[in-house]
């Protein structure tokens, strides 16, 4: 028997790796599957507690985050689009019109 | 027997993140960044939630990698000769402390609770994705109407971005 606590250290490393990545890298995309890979790890700790507090609402929300992480990548890669078109380069130090 | 593959899809997993993220090219990124959905799918089939398993690969695996791989491929993107940030020795050192210290804090932990109302024999007799269905559509029904909306704004939005724009015509003139 697996203990909770497994998933729960598999699901941190990988929040960290994917926080990591959205800190160091400097491409816009690898940004985007960073912030993919840390929306898995938080699946990962909702399903694995619905799964050891036998409650069917991790599940649930588990479903909601894959739907909310769908509309995310649309609307990320729209912006990607844009943006190169625009002849500004996908890496996140010359994106700085907003900057104030 | 689940130890063992628990153990093969915990590690497959972190190691395809970590690729994910210290790859070069970012192709071999969305590589990567597949074979972790796939191993996370495991760990969802291990955790007795087959509806996920198989949402996690059609929608993840199937829908939103190959989107990433289409803007990817369409963009042609070269690949920097320092493609770090230049500070993150600065968040390398805080990053990993700050998971051992998590790591410590979990290992430690019961956590106890109070058990919910679906015991997994019986979510065993009639399916997950019944058990899944029953739910979502009594009582998440509001959630799952408010998902659809934003799901239809999310296209809306990404087709209006992504748009080739048409050229400003000055009307004062004509």
């Amino acid at each position: 028997m697996v203990p909770l606590s497994a998933y729960i250290a598999v699901s941190t490393v990988l929040f960290m790796t994917g926080l990591l990545g959205v800190l160091i890298r400097r491409n816009f995309i690898i940004v985007l599957m960073s912030v993919e890979i840390m929306l898995n790890a938080a699946n990962i700790n909702l399903v694995a507690f619905s799964y050891y507090l036998e409650s069917m609402a991790g599940q649930l929300v588990a479903l909601f985050v894959i739907a909310i992480a769908a509309g995310e990548a649309a609307i990320g890669l729209a912006i990607i689009i844009v943006m190169f078109r625009g002849k500004i380069s996908t890496n996140v130090d010359e994106m700085n019109l907003l900057k104030w | 027997m689940v130890l063992v593959f628990f153990a093969y899809f915990a590690l497959a997993s972190i190691v395809a993140g970590v690729l994910t993220v210290a790859l070069k090219h970012p192709v071999h990124c969305g590589l990567a960044l597949l074979a972790l959905l796939l191993h996370v799918s495991g760990l969802f089939i291990l955790l007795n939630a087959e509806f996920l398993w198989a949402v996690q690969v059609i929608v993840y695996a199937g829908a939103i990698l190959v989107l990433y791989l289409f803007v990817l491929m369409l963009l042609n993107l070269k690949t920097d000769d320092r493609y770090f940030h230049s500070s993150y020795l600065y968040f390398l050192v805080p990053a990993a402390i700050g998971s051992l210290y998590v790591l410590a804090l979990l290992v430690r932990s019961p956590f106890g609770g109070a058990k919910g109302d679906a015991p997994t024999v019986a979510v065993l007799q009639e399916g997950d994705t019944y058990a899944v269905g029953i739910k979502m559509f009594s009582e998440y029904l509001l959630q799952f109407e408010i998902v659809g909306v934003f799901l239809l704004g999310a296209i809306i939005g990404a087709i209006v971005l992504a748009k080739t724009p048409k050229p400003i015509i000055d009307k004062r003139e004509g």
